[in-house]
């Protein structure tokens, strides 16, 4: 059975999936954040596998996929900035816990 | 390797195994990652998915990324997040599912579904073109020359992004 361009598609949604799940369903907003990064990986995938099978001399995805990559970084070294005010301020990394600003 | 299915050869079928093995690991430890309930598990179990991807990158012969996967993603980023989870009371028991799992669980199976219809439906042109040995030399001519504003946009985020993090967590 060859791989194909389908194949690619369908891991990388499966893995999004699984991210959003989590970033949708978790308390723990490390987990959250972790889920965040399953997400980014599952598209990541999406963009290198497009690549190879629609553009590969020209790697138009890698491009995405490396801004990608230095986008998720900044995203986690600013979502742990955030944890660490919040455990600070409330003693807790509970989302549900931090919910003050709701109306 | 886009031959037609009569023509499958060794090359076909070691990347089919490589393929099958390493999207195994990759979904098996995500799943790992959202049901385990010790966050220190979870975090190991990212590691490992970010390097079973930096294993799928190599079989769609994507060389500088699946290095970059390893370095930024398995090393650099799980370093941070395993700092975030010390941060955490309880760390043996502290990954939980909220009141809303259920409708979340109904809500992710709608997109994967709609997904994957789109995927399955969708009439891909696929080029017979052969990718380059290596990618390295074309990535850093594509960054420099045809990329370049955004490469230094990107650079200025990041710039923002420390200067934020260091803002946020310093002492008042």
């Amino acid at each position: 059975m060859v791989i194909g361009l389908e194949h690619y598609v369908i891991l990388s949604s499966l893995l999004f999936c699984i991210g959003l799940f989590g970033a949708l369903s978790k308390r723990n907003a490390v987990m959250i954040l972790m889920s965040l990064e399953l997400m980014f990986n599952g598209v990541n995938i999406a963009m290198v596998a497009f690549s190879r099978y629609i553009t590969p001399v020209l790697l138009t995805g890698h491009i995405f996929a490396l801004f990608i990559i230095v986008v998720a970084a900044a995203e986690v070294a600013l979502a742990l900035g955030i944890i660490v005010a919040l455990y600070r301020t409330r003693e807790s990394v509970d989302v549900e816990e931090a919910a003050s600003m709701r109306g | 390797m886009l031959h037609s299915p009569a023509l499958i050869t060794s090359g076909d079928i070691g990347l089919a195994v490589a393929f099958w093995v390493l999207a195994g690991i990759a979904i098996a430890s995500a799943l790992s990652v959202i049901l385990v309930r010790s966050m220190f598990r979870a975090a190991i179990f990212l590691v490992l998915t970010f390097f079973g991807i930096a294993g799928l990158y190599v079989t769609l012969e994507a060389d500088f990324i699946a290095v970059v996967q390893v370095l930024i993603y398995a090393g650099a980023i799980s370093i941070l997040l395993i700092f975030a989870v010390l941060f955490t009371k309880d760390v043996n028991r502290g990954s939980t599912f909220n009141k809303t799992a259920l409708l979340s669980f109904l809500i992710a199976s709608l997109v994967f579904v709609s997904m994957v219809i789109t995927a399955l439906t969708t009439n891909w042109t696929i080029s017979a073109e052969a990718a380059p040995a290596t990618t390295i030399g074309a990535l850093a001519g594509a960054l420099f020359n045809r990329y370049v504003l955004p490469f230094e946009i990107v650079g200025l985020l990041l710039l923002a992004a420390i200067i934020g993090a260091l803002v946020l967590v310093r002492e008042k």
